[in-house]
């Protein structure tokens, strides 16, 4: 039956090129944008270079408070005080990577001025995210509570720094009018990292006040488990110690703040938490609804196309009224018919999407190669063409399925009548 | 093998009101050829419709193999016309996507049959009118007789009991017409099929077991 169904499929494209050449571009042009933008997703939200643990790594990296007696809050990252105080003392996380925001920097070597983002890290931060060290080695703890002025650099600031081929280790570099001396190179990070920056200081070199008992400041905390499995374990820890965390009812602009909202989230309930610039007040960081409204998004993005090829099919159906007539005479159920129509429209929708998935090959090599998101370096994988082959299945499905219901209802005298 | 008691049928437009049969009963029996005459536009198509279960009367009865067929489901009516009823058209209606063995296969595929098995059997049903030499031909290229042959290639092979062929030599010339007519009349000789044709051939009706006519709707002999 569904050699058939192919065997007709194609014979029919045959026939109608110019309704064929339509239909495939539209097809495989639609196709085409939904991988690239599914690559672009997959690349922001898979596990990547440096941190390759993502699916057993939970981030805190708001803290809200609020005033109960009016509409104020202030949103930023947890302090360092709060994690060192009481995120530190959790029993469940194997690892806890602690890293101030991303800021820029002016530094100087050689006379040359260069800007680059820094961010300042624990110990533990080298040993959550997996860098690749072309030259050296991470701080150490011990280099850390002394304040040492060490750094760790990215190759792309190396190559800025020295020259080529010569090694970074040892050598020093002027920062915020200090002279810090690197320990390790790594490898350069993609700018759409979480952990994004050209260099990494000690966390005790920051010009936070690390010891005032404040609970905002503008850190973040990963915390590495020793399995994906420990994540509602951890969760459920995380919030009895935030529960028990005081308040200390501080005036801010004469308004009392006695209210404070923090999570231990996913990298995705993280994303949305950030997204929304806001807090729902719920572990589950209204991820539910992201997904949806990006669903509908998607939906209506498929809807233009969808209908202008449940208008191509329509027309091509209308061509097809003898052989519906006869398949109904000789015994084809309107069930039949209809899936009949589906199957057709799917091995089309399939073909639109190979030559979707061989643009998107082509466009993909060449964004990479023009390298304008620095670093970044998105790809078909495994996860993306899952996401095609599913995007194929609701485009060839949304397009056949009215056509196709609208055929088999047809009155089998009348088809045969029309020739 | 059908019996047809008081078969009425109503064409209607939100304007006129069109009686195409009134009144119709008729009881053919097994293994019966059956010619249907009449002027253009007398109901004679409507009338095999009816009989083919492809169209529903408007009031009366029909009866195939002792069944009543008025309560069936799409689907019910999709197997029955499968598994009991052949079609031959005066326009072959063969699909042109197709090479001929696929469309001779047709009705095999709404069955349960393996690729094997229905390729043998259209296979044969090829062979019975003479095409074994054009499995392989897109109707395009064949003549009209054969294109009628391969239609009623596809009629016989599900093995139905009753083939109703509308005007099956209306398209073709003396000749052909006469070799497509010998084909039935070998059909209903020697696998005992029911048919009903519709013709407006008196030659041809004189080769049949019966004749009924119909004029206006109404069966006048």
């Amino acid at each position: 039956m569904l050699r058939n169904y192919f065997k007709i499929a194609i014979a029919v494209l045959r026939r109608k090129k110019f309704f064929t050449f339509i239909s495939l571009f539209g097809i495989s042009f639609t196709l085409t944008i939904v991988i690239i933008v599914a690559a672009f997703v997959d690349n922001m939200f898979s596990a990547g270079y440096p941190d390759i643990n993502r699916d057993r790594e939970l981030f805190v990296s708001r803290m809200q408070i609020r005033s109960s007696t009016n509409a104020s809050s202030i949103n930023a990252g947890p302090s360092y005080y709060f994690i060192d105080h009481y995120v530190s003392r959790l029993k469940t996380p194997a690892k806890i990577a602690i890293l101030s925001g991303n800021f820029p920097v002016t530094t100087y070597l050689n006379n040359k001025k260069q800007v680059t983002s820094v961010r300042s890290t624990n110990d533990q931060f080298w040993e959550v995210l997996q860098f690749q060290f072309v030259e050296g080695k991470p701080y150490t703890k011990q280099q850390i509570d002394n304040g040492e002025k060490v750094v760790v650099i990215s190759e792309a600031v190396r190559s800025n720094y020295f020259n080529e081929g010569v090694a970074a280790v040892g050598k020093y570099i002027e920062l915020l009018n200090m002279q810090y001396r690197v320990t390790g190179v790594v490898k350069n990070l993609p700018s759409a990292s979480n952990v994004y920056a050209d260099i990494f200081t000690p966390l005790t070199l920051t010009q936070e006040d690390m010891h005032e008992p404040s609970l905002v400041g503008g850190h973040t905390c990963i915390l590495l488990l020793d399995s994906k499995a420990n994540i509602p374990k951890m969760k459920e820890e995380f919030n009895q110690m935030a529960a028990k965390v005081p308040m200390d009812d501080k005036k801010i602009d004469n308004k009392i703040f006695d209210r404070k909202l923090v999570f231990a989230d996913t990298f995705l309930e993280s994303f949305v938490r950030d997204f929304h610039a806001g807090f729902t007040e719920g572990a589950g960081a209204g991820v539910d609804i992201f997904i949806l409204i990006v669903s509908i998004f998607f939906l209506l993005f498929l809807l233009l196309p969808t209908l202008n090829l449940v208008n191509i099919n329509i027309s091509r159906i209308m061509d097809r009224y003898s052989e519906i007539g006869v398949r109904k005479a000789f015994g084809a159920s309107s069930r039949t018919l209809v899936y009949q129509f589906i199957v057709e429209n799917l091995i089309l929708t399939f073909i639109g999407g190979a030559i979707g998935v061989g643009l998107s090959f082509i466009i993909v090599q060449v964004i990479n190669s023009m390298d304008f998101m620095y670093n970044n370096r998105i790809s078909v994988n495994f996860h993306v063409l899952s996401f095609a082959l599913l995007a194929s299945l609701v485009f060839g499905l949304l397009s056949g399925v009215y056509p196709a219901w609208r055929m088999s209802r047809m009155n089998v005298v009348m088809a045969l009548k029309a020739q | 093998m059908i019996r047809l008691q008081n078969i009425e049928k109503v064409y209607r437009t939100s304007a006129i009101e069109t009686l195409a049969l009134n009144s119709i009963s008729l009881d053919i029996a097994k293994g019966e050829f059956l010619s249907v005459m009449g002027p253009s536009g007398c109901g004679k198509s409507t009338l095999l419709n009816i009989m083919g279960l492809l169209d529903a009367p408007t009031k009366g009865d029909i009866k195939i193999d002792e069944q009543r067929t008025d309560h069936f489901s799409d689907k019910q009516l999709a197997q029955f016309r499968n598994r009991k009823l052949g079609f031959v058209f005066q326009s072959y209606h063969l699909i042109n996507d197709l090479k001929v063995l696929d469309n001779v296969e047709l009705p095999l595929l709404y069955r349960t049959s393996s690729g094997n098995e229905r390729k043998k059997l259209a296979s044969a049903a090829l062979e019975k009118v003479g095409l074994s030499n054009r499995v392989k031909h897109f109707p395009s290229q064949l003549s009209g007789g054969q294109k009628q042959r391969v239609a009623i290639a596809r009629a016989i092979v599900g093995r139905p009991e009753i083939i109703l062929a509308d005007e099956p030599t209306g398209n073709l010339d003396s000749a052909m017409g006469s070799e497509i007519m010998d084909i039935l009349l070998q059909l209903n000789a020697t696998d005992n099929t029911t048919i009903i044709m519709v013709t407006h051939d008196e030659y041809m009706a004189s080769k049949t077991h019966r004749l009924v006519r119909l004029f206006d709707g109404v069966l006048v002999q």
